[in-house]
């Protein structure tokens, strides 16, 4: 008879599982880039009024709502790029709709509901069709942008009820918290509980790891995947309408390339773009993360234009360095294991 | 004719169908306006605009034969065409065949930086050529800022080259028959251009047949990035101006124009002369939809459709065969 | 006089397995060399060595008497040596001549691939082959035996000293394996040294002239054919009397729990009925590729079926829905356990708990705390041995991660549990304790359906052998009828008949 004993949970010690993942090395980051702002850029803590915490949050919420299901569609080892367009369509129709004489709430349905179609759309060529997700969601990308901009022509609406915008950009009273915040939190604690706390996001992982098992272990592959699709265009779409409302503008050309911050956000936080690892908590640090390097770069007066190239090279960065990590970390195994 | 043979002559039969689309698309154009074709601008506008197109459908063809995708080429056009322009400007003592050379070797330069991460990094393609897409356009635009290319910047004869023809043939159609001429030898006769079809086809069997994949991985990214660049010289001698945002969103076009062509999302197969003819369908439609009095507007919706469209009917079409080969195996 | 090739001590590790543990091999021209042992035995990673996909640790290895050290498959190819697998792997979109010449199409003299050269090459290549192949057509659809054909012009055209083929005959037809044995035996009378590997001995006493025996990861023994018999190789392979290897106990057998009826699925498998009952162990034996697995995969829920029911203790099993067949009492423990059976980057908890998610969850959560309950409990019964419990799969030995695999199913308490090749590729004493751990389970009433390639494991584990030939259920044999002969009969009648008319 062999001696029955429990097995450890982890193999390495707490410190370094808690210490040694993107989630923290991000969080440490940020802390270190306000603390160095504050120490070095003048009027940090009180800039103007373009670049309050508050419009940091502000400006961070749509990427961060959006990047909520799509770390989902990451972890299966899919993608979607058309997240970005799909937002500009919502804002496109719901701004239509509106002006069409359609009430607010049934233009936001509506326009939310467009979303969900063209979700499904996307996870329909992916699964029942077996188009690779890249390819279709690339044709989508400019055929949901082409609507957008078709249907509403060069004009813009912009003659939202202004107790409704203003709402919207506002903040709960007595805190620099937008309201926004609420809706994103919301959403953030749904879709970590499904993807962490649920049956079905140990699916999503188990896709991502190996699509096969997945299937051999009860998983409806097809299904998983044709869900998170719509998810991402409902998400998308909804944040089409906040994102109207928040800047009272509806045009074609709203969300256009989110889909890159987006994507930027979670693989800088660590979740692995061939699918199968990482948090949502880490996506969402690594959203974070880029908003407040923007604000110090607002503040500091560089323009706009300068985040295209920190963003997009953050993106790079931030694969290769995963890349490499994971090339390491199998020759350590391999060595240890070997020896 | 069996049932097989006619899918799979539908298959092959994608140039034809291409041309038949292209010469009605002209000729309805026509009948509604006769000015499309029959004045001396239109003609020369019809036959010029496709070489923009070409040479980005060609470099993105390649790459996308090779199972990845450039989706930086419209950025690469975009800062080529104002260093080529900014050349000019700057140092107009250089001869011009030079500053085409130079640019040339600055696209190829900023295809090489996708290809090495990509190839000896180990990094999707997507995800290295998303973020160069932006990484070079903002480049871009910290470097033209509300700047743009002027017309005087141009030297005449550059202007007046992109105008002639020989023998009634654009110079810039010439230069694009050319390219296609250099890229169909290379991809269907050369043993490199062959080894490229062959990693898209199968990876796995590629590294197991001791081909050179990093190098054939690399190799397709420096010739995007090249035929971009070329793309950016022909825009400045159609244009003689642009601003920071020449060429955004053209790397969909290529996507589009090369698998309307006949390139297989998945690697592996397509023909460059197919690709031209995908990028010459997508440039002269794009010409056409005003005269029929569709707003320019919608042009990207129609990208789009082209995109989604040709991907969905190869893999219907694709699914249709293999059956009809399973049940010949089978039978 | 030099040997062809040669190869003394050769070891290879992967991780913490020892796949080669001192393999020797002596090839000499114009001779066919039979290598056999069981599945494991380390035929496969030699010959990956010799074909330079796979670098070794330790040991010499001699081509043409010459110390060789190959880098890469190029390296190796251009010394000569061709390895044909057992499913080759072409370029689907490139035409079969072009498969042939891939990497060194010859020119003209204007530059440009000369497919006139190649066409001409390769009507010549498969004309001396005796065959039949279209050069212009693409190599997608091509049967596998065609494939093969591919491989070996190519082989030719390369003007290979060494030709190794990998289980060959495995997926081929009766007719197929004659053509296949002719080309052998026509390359060996041109002087090339050929390594045929293969599980069925009629075909290596009836090719080869010359016969080397591994057994896990080591040389045993090199003879020539003609002084060997079959019950002798047996015996070097097995290496142990085959009793002592299966520790079998009685089960009390019950009532019939899973009843298959007609199953068939165009060009796999054809109107296959048989029923598998409580504590008993079913064996689907056969050749590989004579659709074992594939039954297996579609009475489970994997693959799509077109006809036929599944019933199970007594329920309609829905088709294509393993997850439906899991709520019924189902569980299958595929083939590939690292593509198939685990997740292999995850850790072993995850692993054991991914076929019960919907089980361990609470109210429709899942903790990882939940978890640990469950894969603690099983990780423990089945004696796996990790550092922790989010040790990833990929750290451990291959017995053990079989042990997560099994793990992961017997945690769904299933009534009938389908086990494909479940000691493929682990060590001899994993192996027995899988063995125990199949018959325990019969013990306590489960219904065991097995797929395995060695016939040793079949009758010393089965109540009951069940051979499938091309699709066909050819034979239903009890304990007590099932011997080699009377189910490698079963697995090969028919290929005979065929050769005969």
């Amino acid at each position: 008879m062999t001696v029955e004993t429990t097995y450890r949970r982890h193999d390495r010690p707490l410190w370094r599982r808690l210490l040694l993942r993107p989630e923290a090395i991000l969080i440490f980051a940020i802390i270190l880039i306000v603390v160095l702002s504050i120490i070095g850029i003048p009027n940090y803590l009180r800039p103007n009024p373009g670049y309050t915490f508050t419009t940091l949050l502000l400006n961070a919420v749509p990427i961060l709502i959006l990047l909520l299901p799509l770390t989902l569609i990451i972890a299966t080892g899919e993608i979607d790029i058309s997240v970005g367009s799909i937002l500009g369509l919502s804002s496109a129709s719901f701004g239509l709709l509106f002006e069409a004489g359609v009430p607010l709430p049934l233009a936001a349905v509506l326009s939310v509901i467009i979303g969900g179609l063209i979700g499904a759309v996307n996870g329909f060529l992916v699964t029942i069709v077996g188009l690779p997700s890249l390819a279709v969601t690339i044709g989508m990308l400019a055929l949901v942008r082409g609507i957008a901009v078709g249907i509403l022509g060069t004009t813009s609406v912009t003659s939202f009820p202004p107790e409704v915008t203003s709402f919207v950009r506002s903040s709960i009273p007595g805190t620099p918290v937008p309201w926004l915040i609420v809706v994103f939190v919301v959403l953030a604690i749904v879709f970590g509980v499904l993807l962490h706390f649920t049956a079905f996001g140990r699916g999503v992982f188990a896709i991502g790891l190996s699509s096969e098992t997945a299937a051999f272990s009860g998983v409806n592959v097809n299904r998983t995947k044709f869900i998170l699709f719509v998810l991402s265009g409902l998400t998308a779409a909804l944040v089409g309408v906040l994102f109207t409302l928040q800047y009272s503008n509806a045009i074609g050309s709203n969300g256009n390339g989110f889909e890159l911050r987006a994507i930027t956000a979670i693989v800088l936080g660590g979740v692995s773009i061939w699918g199968g690892t990482g948090t949502l908590l880490g996506a969402i640090v690594g959203g974070l993360f880029i908003a407040t390097v923007n604000k110090s770069l607002q503040v500091l007066g560089i323009g706009d234009d300068a985040i295209y190239v920190i963003t997009g090279s953050a993106l790079i960065v931030s694969v290769v360095i995963a890349s490499v990590a994971s090339v390491i970390s199998t020759r350590r195994r391999v060595t240890t294991s070997a020896t | 004719m069996t049932k097989q043979s006619f899918w799979s002559w539908l298959f092959k039969a994608r140039e034809l169908s291409l041309i038949v689309v292209i010469v009605a698309l002209i000729a309805v154009t026509t009948v509604t306006q006769p000015q499309y074709l029959f004045s001396e601008g239109g003609l020369r506008d019809l036959l010029r605009t496709p070489t923009l197109y070409i040479a980005l459908a060609v470099g993105q063809a390649i790459v996308m034969i090779t199972r990845n995708i450039d989706l930086s080429m419209g950025s690469i056009l975009g800062l080529t065409a104002y260093f080529c322009g900014n050349l000019f400007h700057e140092a107009p003592w250089i001869p011009i065949p030079v500053v085409i050379l130079l640019t040339l070797v600055f696209g190829a330069v900023l295809g090489a930086v996708n290809g090495f991460l990509v190839a000896f990094l180990r990094v999707p393609a997507l995800v290295i050529t998303l973020g160069t897409l932006y990484a070079y356009r903002g480049i871009s635009v910290l470097w033209i800022g509300g700047n743009f290319i002027r017309p005087e910047w141009v030297p005449a004869d550059f202007k007046k080259f992109a105008l002639s023809n020989v023998f009634g043939v654009s110079n810039l159609l010439i230069v694009a028959l050319i390219v296609v001429l250099i890229a169909g030898w290379f991809m269907t006769s050369r043993r490199t251009g062959r080894d490229l079809y062959a990693i898209g086809s199968n990876p796995d069997a590629a590294v197991l047949y001791g081909l050179r994949t990093k190098w054939l991985t690399f190799i397709p990214f420096v010739i995007s990035g090249t035929l971009a660049g070329l793309a950016g010289i022909v825009y400045v001698s159609i244009y003689a101006t642009g601003d920071s945002k020449v060429g955004l969103g053209f790397e969909l076009q290529a996507v589009a124009a090369a698998v309307v062509g006949g390139v297989a999302v998945a690697g592996g197969a397509g023909r460059i002369w197919g690709v031209a003819l995908g990028a010459f369908f997508l440039a002269t439609l794009t010409t056409a939809l005003p005269v029929l009095s569709i707003p320019s507007l919608w042009q990207q919706a129609l990208v789009g459709v082209l995109i989604v469209g040709a991907i969905t009917l190869d893999r219907v079409f694709f699914l249709i065969r293999l059956r009809q080969a399973r049940k010949e195996l089978s039978a | 006089m030099s040997h062809l090739l040669e190869l003394h001590g050769v070891t290879k590790t992967f991780g913490a397995v020892a796949a080669l543990a001192g393999a020797d091999l002596v090839l000499d021209a114009g001779s066919i060399h039979a290598l056999v042992g069981e599945n494991g035995a380390g035929k496969s990673t030699l010959v990956k060595i010799i074909g330079g996909l796979h670098g070794r640790d330790g040991g010499e290895f001699l081509l043409d008497g010459e110390a060789v050290d190959f880098k890469s498959t190029a390296d190796a190819k251009h010394h000569g040596i061709a390895v044909i697998y057992q499913e080759p792997t072409l370029f689907p979109d490139l035409t079969v001549a072009e498969n042939i010449f891939v990497g060194r199409q010859p020119y003209t003299r204007l530059g440009f691939v000369n497919r006139a050269e190649m066409r001409r090459a390769t009507l010549e290549l498969t004309s001396r082959l005796g065959v039949v192949i279209d050069p212009d057509r693409e190599a997608r659809g091509l049967s596998i035996a065609d494939q093969q054909i591919i491989e070996i012009a190519k082989a030719i055209s390369l003007n290979a000293k060494v030709v190794i083929m990998d289980e060959p005959t495995a997926a081929l037809s009766g007719i197929e394996v004659e053509r296949l044995m002719g080309i052998a035996r026509q390359l060996r009378d041109e002087g090339k040294g050929i390594i045929f590997i293969s599980h069925r001995f009629d075909e290596v006493f009836e090719l080869c002239d010359t016969i080397t025996v591994m057994r896990d990861g080591q040389y045993i023994a090199t003879n020539a054919i003609a002084d060997v018999t079959v019950d002798e190789i047996i015996k070097q392979m097995v290496g142990r009397s085959v009793e002592n290897l299966f520790p079998k106990q009685e089960a009390t057998i019950g009532e019939v729990v899973l009843d298959v009826a007609h199953l068939t699925r165009a060009g796999v498998f054809e109107d296959v009925s048989f029923q598998v009952r409580a504590g008993e162990i079913v064996c689907l034996a056969g050749l590989v590729g004579a659709g074992r697995s594939e039954i297996a995969r579609a009475v489970f829920g994997v693959d799509k079926y077109e006809s036929g029911t599944v019933t199970l203790d007594g329920a309609t099993v829905p088709r294509h829905k393993p997850s439906a067949a899991m709520e019924l009492g189902m569980g299958f423990v595929p083939e590939d356990r690292r593509k198939q059976g685990l997740a292999m980057t995850a850790g072993v908890q995850t692993n054991i708990t991914l076929a019960i998610r919907n089980q361990v969850a609470k109210a429709g959560f899942i903790t990882s705390k939940l978890e640990q309950g469950p894969a603690d409990l099983w990780a423990r019964r089945l004696q796996v041995k990790t550092r922790a419990l989010d040790t990833h799969a990929v750290m451990l030995s291959g017995g053990n991660q079989q042990k997560v695999v099994l793990a992961k199913w017997l945690a769904t308490n299933p009534k009938l549990l389908i086990i494909d090749e479940p000691t493929r590729g682990i060590d001899v004493g994993t192996k027995s304790e899988v063995h125990r751990l199949i018959s325990e389970l019969a013990g306590t009433g489960v219904a065991v359906l097995m797929i395995s390639s060695e016939l040793p494991e079949v009758l010393g584990m089965a109540d009951r052998v069940l051979v499938v030939r091309e699709g066909r259920l050819t034979g239903n044999l009890s304990r007590a009828d099932a011997t080699a002969e009377t189910v490698m009969y079963a697995a090969t009648h028919a290929a005979n008949e065929e050769v005969a008319k």
